[in-house]
């Protein structure tokens, strides 16, 4: 180090030292294509849509100012509230499950047994799938005449639904079609997993808990962290649900004019703010449905972070 | 017996699961490779009676594939490029110079990474379309040489496991902070950039909505809205839209097999999330 000591102790007026100062700069310097990247593309944005969704914006006409009249109508429009209903249940219903499944996938993958890895390439493969060429393909197995499944379950016997074509079962459609995802989520799951000390287990075995007790009280505890991480991104990306979708309900709008497939039942809260967006060009209210999205995000992961206290557990390490 | 159980039952859960993983894909190219006539069966067969491989020849030929992939390739390569100068820098910044306010950074860093993109969506696009950006790449690209959250996040956690003996020996042979990033860190940093470039290409290759709001010209495309578009077109042409989905995937799915020690680093990076 070149820096003398006398020059250390000699505070300058903005009360840094000449070496704090140049450790400043430098950190300035290295971090400054986020920083730039960040006032320009997110801070700038950020406020930028709070002023539009107080506009009336199509794009060729300057911003009109509306005042809270695009809140107004939002909270009165029906396909706000469809969208937030369907975005509800993939976030409420089908994130658990994919995660629970996750888990189980993890649980497996951890088994001391000849060949994991081919196990752990084949539940992790369907992942790397680009969302639109999966969801093509599930459009397909999930086809009502002559897809893979309702193929199976008419030679069972069983009655074989319209998956994609009835509003009933176009969500259940989507879980099938994220469960099939799940080994990314596994994977997480499975590196925390090996981080458990196998003492833990060993300690049980001795005290005679058997295989099901060991999980809730061992795994599930110790990887606690893990789930909330996983569940906080799930719940967000749930509200993020777009291209899934689009392909799934084919990119066409229904009788109303509206994409979401049948009945809107795949109209996710990102696919009709894109809509208000690009479709209809209405940038304002669009951008009031982008900022109720900022709110009800942080709420979920404020709720979500306050709570967690009682089920996640922090190992000192 | 009960111990045989132990032994042989783990096998059969394992193979269980793997057959309804990959039955799927089965399917996939499979069906890419029927007749329009065996796609209609009932029963269904599994193979079909002879490979048709002209479903793939048609499907490249019903829309401008190899087009659709370029375009896609270049704004792959643009974004790779992008994350591997931006990211290791500003990871570096607030893991290894002793800077006030390198806290502060990283706690943005990972704040923004909740950020759903819908709220800068719509301002971005109009910024964009104000600089004449519309139906070219860079919309798609320019955001990667700021640096994605997660990138940065990755890579800090990479440098902080990284003894720092090599570079305090540099600094006090004069070295500079620059000459220290470019001859020590980056080096280091290898493995790690490696999954940085490989996310990096992952994600753009995917991306449907960002395309689909930019690119409005169907000669500038991406295979993923190409794609799309082809399903519009042809939906009830089952064998060729499989045979197209299949080609898709292909690129993916090698660079899963090569690449898949990287995939599983980022798992455990992320189990420092804590």
């Amino acid at each position: 180090m070149r820096v003398s000591t006398a020059a250390n102790q000699r505070k300058p007026v903005s009360g840094w030292s000449k070496k704090e100062r140049h450790y400043v700069y430098l950190g300035l310097a290295f971090a400054s294509p986020w920083i730039i990247g960040f006032l320009a593309f997110t801070v700038y944005p950020f406020f930028g849509s709070l002023y539009l969704s107080l506009t009336e914006y199509d794009l060729f006409s300057p911003p009109q100012w509306v005042g809270l009249q695009n809140y107004e109508q939002i909270l009165a429009d029906d396909r706000f509230y469809k969208s937030l209903g369907n975005t509800f249940f993939m976030a409420f219903i089908s994130v658990p499950i994919t995660l629970a499944v996750s888990l189980l996938i993890a649980v497996m993958l951890n088994f001391k047994v000849k060949g994991i890895n081919y196990y752990r390439t084949i539940f992790y493969l369907p992942s790397v799938i680009p969302i639109v060429a999966s969801a093509l393909l599930w459009t397909w197995i999930l086809n009502p005449d002559f897809g893979l499944v309702n193929m199976a379950l008419r030679t069972l016997g069983l009655t074989d639904p319209a998956w994609l074509l009835d509003p009933r079962y176009t969500k259940p459609s989507l879980i099938l079609m994220s469960l099939w995802g799940s080994g990314a989520g596994a994977l997480i799951f499975l590196a925390a997993l090996q981080g458990v000390p196998r003492q833990y287990y060993e300690a049980a075995q001795v005290d005679g808990a058997n295989w099901w007790y060991r999980f809730w009280k061992i795994t599930v505890p110790a990887l606690s962290p893990i789930i909330l991480f996983q569940l906080i991104m799930g719940l967000i990306g749930a509200f993020q649900i777009f291209t899934e979708s689009y392909i799934l309900a084919g990119g066409k709008v229904d009788g109303s004019g509206s994409l979401g497939g049948p009945e809107q039942s795949l109209l996710f809260y990102a696919v009709n703010l894109y809509q208000e967006a690009f479709v209809f060009l209405k940038m304002g209210y669009a951008s009031a449905l982008a900022w109720i999205l900022f709110i009800i995000v942080l709420l979920i992961t404020f709720i979500l972070l306050k709570t967690s206290g009682r089920w996640v557990y922090y190992g000192g390490e | 017996m009960a111990v045989r159980l132990r032994v042989i039952l783990p096998h059969v859960v394992l193979l269980l699961f793997a057959v309804i993983f990959l039955f799927p894909f089965v399917w996939l190219v499979m069906t890419s490779l029927k007749t329009p006539e065996e796609i209609l069966e009932f029963p269904p067969s599994i193979f079909p009676e002879t490979f048709r491989w002209s479903n793939y020849k048609e499907a490249l030929s019903a829309i401008p594939f190899t087009r659709y992939m370029m375009n896609t390739f270049l704004i792959c390569m643009v974004n790779i490029i992008g994350q591997l100068f931006s990211a290791p820098l500003v990871a570096y910044s607030i893991s290894r110079i002793p800077w006030r306010g390198r806290n502060i950074i990283f706690t943005i860093v990972v704040a923004t990474m909740i950020l759903p993109v819908q709220v800068q969506m719509i301002p971005q696009y109009i910024i964009f379309t104000k600089l004449g950006w519309v139906n070219t790449i860079m919309p798609l690209t320019i955001g990667a040489f700021f640096g994605a959250p997660f990138f940065i996040f990755l890579l800090r956690q990479f440098l902080l496991g990284v003894p720092t003996e090599l570079s305090e020996a540099a600094k006090i042979d004069g070295a500079s902070e620059l000459r220290i990033y470019i001859k020590i860190i980056m080096p280091i940093l290898k493995p790690a950039l490696a999954t940085v470039a490989l996310f990096s290409f992952v994600w753009s290759y995917v991306d449907f909505m960002g395309p689909l709001i930019y690119l409005n010209d169907s000669a500038k495309w991406t295979i993923t809205v190409g794609l799309q578009s082809f399903q519009q077109d042809h939906g009830a042409q089952w064998e060729k839209l499989m045979a197209a989905s299949t080609i898709m995937a292909i690129p993916m799915i090698l660079i899963y097999f090569f690449g898949q020690k990287y995939f599983m680093k980022s798992g455990s990076a992320l189990t420092g999330f804590k």
